[in-house]
Order: C-alpha cells, then sequence, then structure tokens
C-alpha cells in the first residue's frame, strides 16, 4: 500500500473535525431524510469512512460537504436495501437530492440548517433537561457517555432521555423549522436559556469533573457563536455571546490554585483574558446600538463595566445600579434585587445595602444570607454576620463553596 | 397529517360560581370555527359527570366484571375532549393554547399513533 507523504491526517484532527461539522451535517441530513435517527447513523457512517480515508487522502477541501455527501449517499444505499417499509424516506431523499442544486460529488457550504435544528431540539413540548440534552447531542456533537458525565448523571439515565425527547419528537410531529415571526421571542428564549444553563452549569463550582465542565463552557460559547451567525439580527443572542465571553474571560482568577474561589474584589485583573472581553465589549456595543434591551444584553452591559474597570475600587458602580435598574424593569426577580442592592451598598455605604437586602424575601437562598454576611461584616456587626455566613453554609451544597464561605466566617474577628 | 387528541381536564364538582358557562363556551365555539376553518376538525365533545362512569375490569378469563364510577378516583377528571388532525404540532398546540384560554382548564395533548387517519384502516 503505498502512502501519500502530504496528508498526515491525525485521528485527533479528524475527531475535531467531526465535532466541528456534526451539527450541520446532521441538521441537514434531518431535512433531507426526515428522521433524527436515520440522520445521526448516516452521518455517523460517514464519520466511520472518513476514518478510514482521510488519514491517506488528505482533508477534502470541504469536510462539512463530503460528510454530508457521504452521509446521503449511505443513507440513499441504505434505504433502497431496506425496501418498500421505509419508501416515504426514499422519496423524501430522492427528490430532495433531485432539487439539490449542489454539485453532485462535494457540496460547498449548503444551506444552513443548524437554526431550524436548535429550534426543534429546544420545543417547548420538551423539558428543558432533554433541551440541553438533544441540543448537545446533536449541535454538539457529545456523546451520550460526556453529556452524561458532564451533567452528572448516570449514562443510562442520559440515553433515555435522549432516546424520549426523539421518539416525542417523532410521535408529535414537531415541527423542522425557525419558528413563525409571531412566536419567535418566546421560542428564542428557550434556546438562549438551553445555552445559558449550559454555561452555568460548566461555570459552577462544584465538585464535578473541571475538566469536562470547562468542555460545557466552551461547547456553550461555541453554540452562542453558532446562534449568534445565524441570527446577527437578535440583539439578545449577541448579548447572550458577550456575557458568556465576559464571564468566561474570569475564568481563570474565579478559583486560586488550591481550587478555592476568588471574589471578584480579590480576582488579579492582570489575568483576565484581554481578548475575551474586547470582543466581548464590541458585541455589548453592537447589540445596545439596536436599542432594544433584554436581560442579557443587560447583564452583558454589567459584566462589561467590571471588566473595564482596573481595580475593583475603580468600578463604575453607579453605572452597576442604573444597569439593574435597567433589568429590574424587564426582570423583577428577588434574585436580580439582590444583587442591585450589593451594587447601591458600594455607591451608598453597607447600611443602605443592608436595609435594602433585609426586605427581601430570600431566606431560602445561600446568595440572600452570604450578601447579609458580608454587609454586617464591613458594618462591624460580627456575631450577626457570624450567623449569617452559618446559614448561608447550611444552603450551600458545593464542596467549593463551603470552604470559601467557612473560611469567610473564619476570618472575622473574633467575638467574646 | 397526524391526528391529536386534546383532552380538557375539570375538577370535580359543580363548575365554581363565578363561570360564565355561556361565555366559555362561545369562546370554545369561536376555536372551533377555526379549527374547522384550517381543515383540522374531527371531533370534540364534552363528557357527562363522572359519577355516570362505569368501569369494567378484567375479572376471571375475559369476563369483564362491571364496577360504578370512573376507572380512578381523582379530583380532577378528563371533562371533554377535541379530536384534530394537522400536519403542524405548532399549529395544535396553538389551538389547545386558544381552549385553555377559553375555558381555563389544564389541557393535554397526545398524538394517535402513526400518521394519517386513526380512524381507518392503516395504508402501509
Amino acid at each position: 500500500m503505498s502512502r501519500a507523504p502530504e496528508p498526515d491526517v491525525t485521528s485527533t484532527a479528524i475527531a475535531a473535525v467531526f465535532r466541528e461539522e456534526h451539527g450541520r451535517a446532521v441538521s441537514v441530513l434531518i431535512r433531507a431524510l426526515g428522521d433524527i435517527e436515520l440522520a445521526e447513523d448516516a452521518v455517523q457512517e460517514a464519520f466511520a469512512v472518513a476514518v478510514e480515508r482521510w488519514p491517506t487522502d488528505g482533508l477534502p477541501p470541504s469536510p462539512a460537504g463530503w460528510l454530508i455527501t457521504t452521509a446521503r449517499n449511505r443513507a440513499i444505499d441504505r434505504l433502497r436495501r431496506e425496501g418498500s417499509r421505509t419508501q416515504r424516506h426514499t422519496d423524501a431523499l430522492l427528490l430532495y437530492a433531485q432539487h439539490d442544486e449542489a454539485p453532485p460529488r462535494e457540496e460547498g457550504p449548503v444551506r444552513d440548517d443548524r437554526l431550524r435544528l436548535i429550534f426543534t431540539c429546544c420545543h417547548p413540548a420538551l423539558g428543558r433537561p432533554a433541551q440541553v440534552a438533544l441540543t448537545l447531542r446533536l449541535l454538539g456533537g457529545l456523546t451520550t457517555a460526556e453529556i452524561a458525565r458532564a451533567f452528572l448523571v448516570p449514562e443510562a439515565t442520559m440515553a433515555q432521555r435522549v432516546v424520549r425527547a426523539k421518539n416525542k419528537i417523532r410521535d408529535t410531529g414537531i415541527p423542522y423549522r425557525v419558528p413563525h415571526d409571531s412566536d419567535l421571542p418566546e421560542r428564542l428564549a428557550a434556546v438562549l436559556a438551553v445555552i445559558y444553563l449550559v454555561f452555568t452549569e460548566g461555570h459552577r463550582a462544584t465538585s464535578g469533573d473541571t475538566l469536562v465542565r470547562t468542555d460545557l463552557c466552551a461547547e456553550a460559547i461555541r453554540l452562542a457563536r453558532v446562534l449568534a451567525e445565524l441570527m446577527p439580527d437578535e440583539p439578545e443572542v449577541t448579548g447572550l455571546l458577550a456575557l458568556l465571553l465576559l464571564t468566561d474571560a474570569r475564568r481563570a482568577t474565579r478559583t486560586d490554585t488550591s481550587g478555592q474561589l476568588v471574589l471578584l474584589a480579590d480576582q488579579p485583573r492582570e489575568r483576565w483574558d484581554l481578548r475575551l472581553i474586547a470582543e466581548g465589549h464590541a458585541l455589548v456595543r453592537e447589540s445596545l446600538r439596536r436599542n432594544a434591551p433584554g436581560p442579557y444584553q443587560i447583564q452583558a452591559a454589567i459584566n462589561a463595566v467590571h471588566a473595564d474597570a482596573l481595580t475593583f475600587a475603580e468600578t463604575d458602580w453607579r453605572q452597576v445600579v442604573a444597569l439593574y435598574d435597567q433589568l429590574l424593569a424587564i426582570a423583577p426577580t428577588d434574585v436580580v434585587r439582590l444583587n442591585r442592592a450589593v451594587a447601591v451598598a458600594e455607591v451608598e455605604g453597607p447600611a443602605v445595602g443592608l436595609s435594602l437586602v433585609d426586605a427581601l424575601q430570600l431566606r431560602d437562598a445561600a446568595a440572600w444570607h452570604v450578601a447579609r454576611a458580608d454587609l454586617l461584616r464591613r458594618l462591624g456587626a460580627t456575631s450577626e454576620s457570624v450567623a449569617a455566613y452559618d446559614a448561608a453554609i447550611g444552603l450551600t451544597a458545593s464542596g467549593p463553596e463551603r470552604h470559601f464561605l467557612l473560611a469567610r466566617r473564619n476570618a472575622l474577628p473574633r467575638v467574646d | 397529517m397526524k391526528t391529536y387528541l386534546i383532552s380538557l381536564m375539570s375538577a370535580d364538582g359543580p363548575p365554581p360560581d363565578d363561570l360564565d358557562v355561556s361565555q366559555v363556551m362561545g369562546d370554545l365555539e369561536l376555536v372551533n370555527a377555526d379549527i374547522r376553518a384550517a381543515g383540522g376538525w374531527v371531533f370534540a365533545g364534552g363528557l357527562a359527570d363522572t359519577a355516570s362512569a362505569t368501569t369494567l375490569r378484567p375479572g376471571r378469563g375475559r369476563e369483564a366484571v362491571l364496577t360504578d364510577g370512573p376507572f380512578v378516583e381523582v379530583k380532577e377528571h378528563l371533562g371533554g375532549i377535541s379530536v384534530v388532525k394537522s400536519n403542524d404540532y405548532d399549529q395544535v398546540i396553538g389551538w389547545a393554547r386558544r381552549i385553555h384560554a377559553a375555558t381555563g382548564l389544564p389541557i393535554e395533548v397526545r398524538p394517535f399513533m402513526g400518521d394519517g387517519d386513526p380512524g381507518m384502516p392503516a395504508t402501509e
């Protein structure tokens, strides 16, 4: 067997291409086949062929086009073999193939069906956990095992969740399309919520596998980038991407070398990722120029204000409070009021902040007790601060967060 | 084309005093008119009180045993159904939303098995 000298495509490189192009390939095949399961199988087969051929043939000029063409051909062969039981699919596929104007051997950048796919994965008839799992599986190209690990659930549970969701899409006939304009705001909100949930799950300081969880952040950002590319005129999409980038820019400084949480005030700002901050800033400006503010844009703007300050003391807290006021007008929740109160404390002092915090009905939330504990500490009310930390610790399940709160409490002056 | 069962779940007992039944029926008729106009109409109707139900349970062999009353005694029961057909699930969800808005009742939407008309012999 002769080996071509030039190519040298490693299996890692192929896996990377596959991961990158999975959503695109599956989304095109679902439209062609009208069936998620068939589409996934076909793309999987195409991948197997790629693993066989690319190391010697080299990467094709358009790997996505190659995968799609190969998957479609495999699917046609298979449907023909399986005969009339699936006549409907064969007809659909052949009809589609005839109407397709792409060159027969290899397609260029095809019409992008990923938008249809993400709206189908995030259809409101599916529960949030199913939406998240399907989105990561079909668009992200993650395996069921990887998703299960990331969300700390048994693989069998995750597999069942994915299968049930696919079956529901098939049985109910959830349409494969971008929603009508009248439904778009509500449907888009679900898509954004799914991407944000994937990010926060990766960003949360729980005791899971750190590496996999960092992957979730990266995956959420990748999904947000795809969505921003496909829906450039939706300011909340731009806002979400900006929010994720600006939050992710601080990732390296959120924990110290021993894995302990580090507060925003104490993070070494010189280690924030300036490239991500610059991109996030540009996106915030771009979205706000459209003058249709939404919760993601405003949260991104708040993060942009923090990123702007060279030190914690230099933070423009008045601007932060003003942004929280805007956010409250759109999302009047006690959690937003709590964050606003903390910002107000930086402008008007801890006593004013505390009175605002105390007015909220959030006794079941650790964050409420943490905010009180810190404000009480600053007011010199040490024993009350200790009690508030204890209440917060009692409500916190995550290991690193508990450690952090214990350390804060133990650093308080002794009360005799 | 798929067919769907839209179930309306009613609470037990008489309707609340402040409920304007003729208003509800009028609003429902508006939805039904739209379903008919869209070619989605199959059948709809309200069910009589659960006290009028008779349940048949397996007895010896295939011999059913009759009991007086509904299959399960719960606070909410199937109060009415609407059977519709559509090739657009979002359209069906839209109708269900309007039925909910008209009645204020919990609504379940569930597809019949397979495609086509469930009342007819399978063609495939």
